[in-house]
């Protein structure tokens, strides 16, 4: 949405209900209705939004796997394949004989495979980077303002898209 | 919406608007320090100078400045260590089991729980780092390829386990709280009206600006952490119990440690987050936020876990006599009557009788009562695991090795610097990061505020008329 050359008509509102019932109205009289920034998250925006279901938690059993099989690969090379000791006459020769001694260690490392490989997903797939400068539309849109955010093809628009806005209980517009 | 029985108790008192959770919770980053503030912070910051010079004086002389000896080669360290690691697990309890349970009453303590999780970490890595006696080869425990023919560590063993519990634990528990923080720190730094506020908070806020897409991603990762963290934390005190379970040590080789140890842990964390919440409460002006209600129902929380405990050390008392295994027997003997009696009783007191002062109701919404009732539990559980290391050690099998410990002033000094070190963290956490959830806890004015519900209460009665 933060595309230079797309132009948008902000509509500032006060209640995350009105919002919801806000967005099918304003559609259906042919407002393109992109995005709506709020300060905390709005149960159910993602339906009337239309927004498709999140990939990420996907993309974590992925990195999960990642680091279930790293594990596996490492403690079976490590201790069996290159170098196996023979500690307290328990000897590491034969990887399925000693498996459930590497649970611990193939566990840790898919939680920690998988955990930060989420995150760094979520952080790159949403441009959150430290230095990234963030688009305030209003300085209170992360205290208890929500702000719509709707698409306009030129100029001309802006003052029906206001009125729309406005009727539909916005308390204030912006360009 | 979602709507909540108007006989629930309100999670946040008083007629709060979103724009008030705001003013409230950016107050203490926005305002300047009182002078209760700089007193604690000296305070902490001269024990942690202390733990520095202690620390010091430990890698530069050698651990023979330590009180262990031939027979007991782990004590205050490894002591320190367990208790610092159980504090920690409260956190991750509050903010991922409860998340999972849908309990919304976590939701005003989470950010500050977590904090104290991270910090409990790093001083509990602080022992095991200068207990190596030689910290510079501190990378040891990790699989590097080396110089040593390439001799691998050894994936079988407890301690190679626990480098990966830990490590893990700290690292995700820092990606989850982060993570919860990016849209707190957006709202101080829109707020902001200076030029460094502005700058910094820019820098950590990581561009947030909570669109829709934002927003389920972020509820996505908090779900899925959740449930990453949730076995994860159940592992890490597993593991550390292992560390003395998988040995042939009477008193240390029990299966029943795993789960002991958690329950162990959760208990004592949640008396830590008491501790630190019911100051933290009242010097920064959160009771409407932080009300009876919590501490009613972390209370709960510490009632059932020390009663696990109990039931725990009695189980283990039991299994030792009717094991039939005369050193088992010897070693629980020797705990409740041996030299070392009344750091077990003590231990039996703390952890056994005062949680269950917390069957009373009245204690139960008590804050003074809850205060001190902690701090027994705090005292109790850093006996408990004195108990089980250095009683266990000093008599085993051979008689003749039979000996007493007792810290010096370098251990002390790491125990109560690290101490320190933990404050030191928390009250420079609580001056510059938004100490409650903000983003999260707004969701819930609308449905658990006392506000919220007064007026459904009006709306029911017009309705009735």
């Amino acid at each position: 949405m933060s595309a230079k050359n797309k132009k948008f008509v902000y509509g500032i509102f006060n209640d995350d209900q009105v919002v919801l019932n806000a967005i099918p109205a304003l559609r259906s009289k042919g407002l393109k209705v992109k995005d709506v920034i709020s300060p905390f998250p709005i149960h159910g925006l993602d339906e009337v939004l239309g927004l498709e279901r999140t990939r990420i938690s996907i993309a974590c059993f992925l990195f999960g796997m990642t680091g279930c099989g790293l594990a596996l690969l490492m403690t079976s090379y490590m201790n069996i394949f290159d170098w196996p000791m023979d500690i307290g006459g328990k000897p590491s020769f034969a990887f399925y004989k000693n498996l459930p001694a590497f649970i611990p260690v193939t566990f840790e490392s898919t939680v920690l495979c998988a955990a930060h490989g989420m995150v760094i997903t979520f952080l790159l797939r949403s441009k959150l980077l430290p230095g990234v400068e963030p688009n305030v539309i209003h300085p209170r849109m992360s205290d208890d303002q929500f702000v719509m955010a709707v698409q306009i093809n030129d100029d001309s628009e802006i003052a029906n898209v206001e009125s729309q806005l406005r009727a539909a209980g916005a308390i204030e517009t912006k360009k | 919406m979602h709507k909540e029985s108007e006989l629930r108790p309100p999670l946040i008192l008083g007629d709060k608007t979103w724009h008030d959770i705001t003013e409230d919770v950016c107050r203490p980053v926005e305002s300047k320090a009182n002078k209760w503030w700089w007193l604690a912070f000296s305070v902490s910051l001269a024990a942690f100078i202390w733990w520095v010079i202690a620390v010091s004086y430990t890698v530069g002389t050698g651990l023979g400045v330590w009180g262990l000896n031939k027979t007991v080669g782990w004590a205050w360290d490894i002591t320190n260590f367990v208790w610092w690691v159980g504090i920690g697990h409260a956190g991750t309890l509050i903010s991922a089991i409860l998340l999972l349970f849908r309990q919304k009453w976590r939701l005003s303590i989470n950010r500050s729980a977590e904090a104290m999780t991270i910090f409990a970490v790093i001083c509990a890595a602080s022992f095991i780092v200068s207990h190596m006696g030689r910290p510079w080869v501190a990378y040891w425990p990790l699989p590097l390829p080396n110089q040593f023919g390439s001799l691998w560590v050894n994936f079988n063993s407890p301690l190679v386990w626990d480098v990966f519990a830990i490590s893990t634990y700290f690292s995700v528990s820092l990606a989850f709280w982060y993570t919860g923080l990016i849209p707190d720190f957006a709202v101080i730094r829109d707020r902001a009206n200076t030029k460094w506020r502005k700058r910094i908070y820019t820098i950590l806020s990581f561009g947030w600006i909570g669109s829709a897409k934002n927003w389920q991603r972020f509820e996505e990762v908090s779900l899925v952490l959740a449930g990453l963290s949730t076995p994860l934390v159940l592992s890490v005190h597993s593991v550390v119990s292992m560390d003395f379970a998988t040995s042939i040590v009477p008193g240390w080789h029990t299966t029943i440690f795993p789960p002991y140890f958690v329950a162990g842990a959760i208990f004592s964390g949640f008396a830590m987050v008491q501790t630190l919440l019911i100051i933290v409460r009242k010097v920064l002006t959160l009771e409407d936020y932080i009300t009876i209600y919590h501490i009613d129902m972390m209370n709960r929380v510490i009632l059932i876990t020390g009663s696990i405990v109990g039931v725990a050390y009695i189980t283990e008392f039991f299994i030792a006599w009717y094991s039939g295994v005369e050193y088992e027997q010897y070693a629980f003997i020797n705990r409740a009557t041996g030299p070392y009696w009344w750091a077990y009783w003590s231990m039996m007191t703390c952890n056994v009788i005062t949680p269950q002062l917390f069957w009373s109701k009245k204690l139960r919404e008590s804050v003074f009562a809850t205060f001190i009732i902690s701090i027994f539990v705090n005292v109790g559980m850093w006996f408990e695991r004195f108990v089980i290391i250095v009683t266990s050690l000093h008599r085993d099998y051979l008689p003749s090795s039979w000996t007493m410990y007792s810290p010096t002033w370098v251990e002390a000094g790491i125990f109560i610097g690290s101490i320190g070190l933990f404050f030191t963290c928390f009250l420079i956490f609580v001056r510059v990061f938004p100490v409650i959830a903000m983003s999260e806890l707004k969701t819930i004015v609308k449905s658990s505020s006392e506000g919220a519900k007064k007026k459904q209460a009006v709306t029911a009665k017009q309705e009735t008329h």
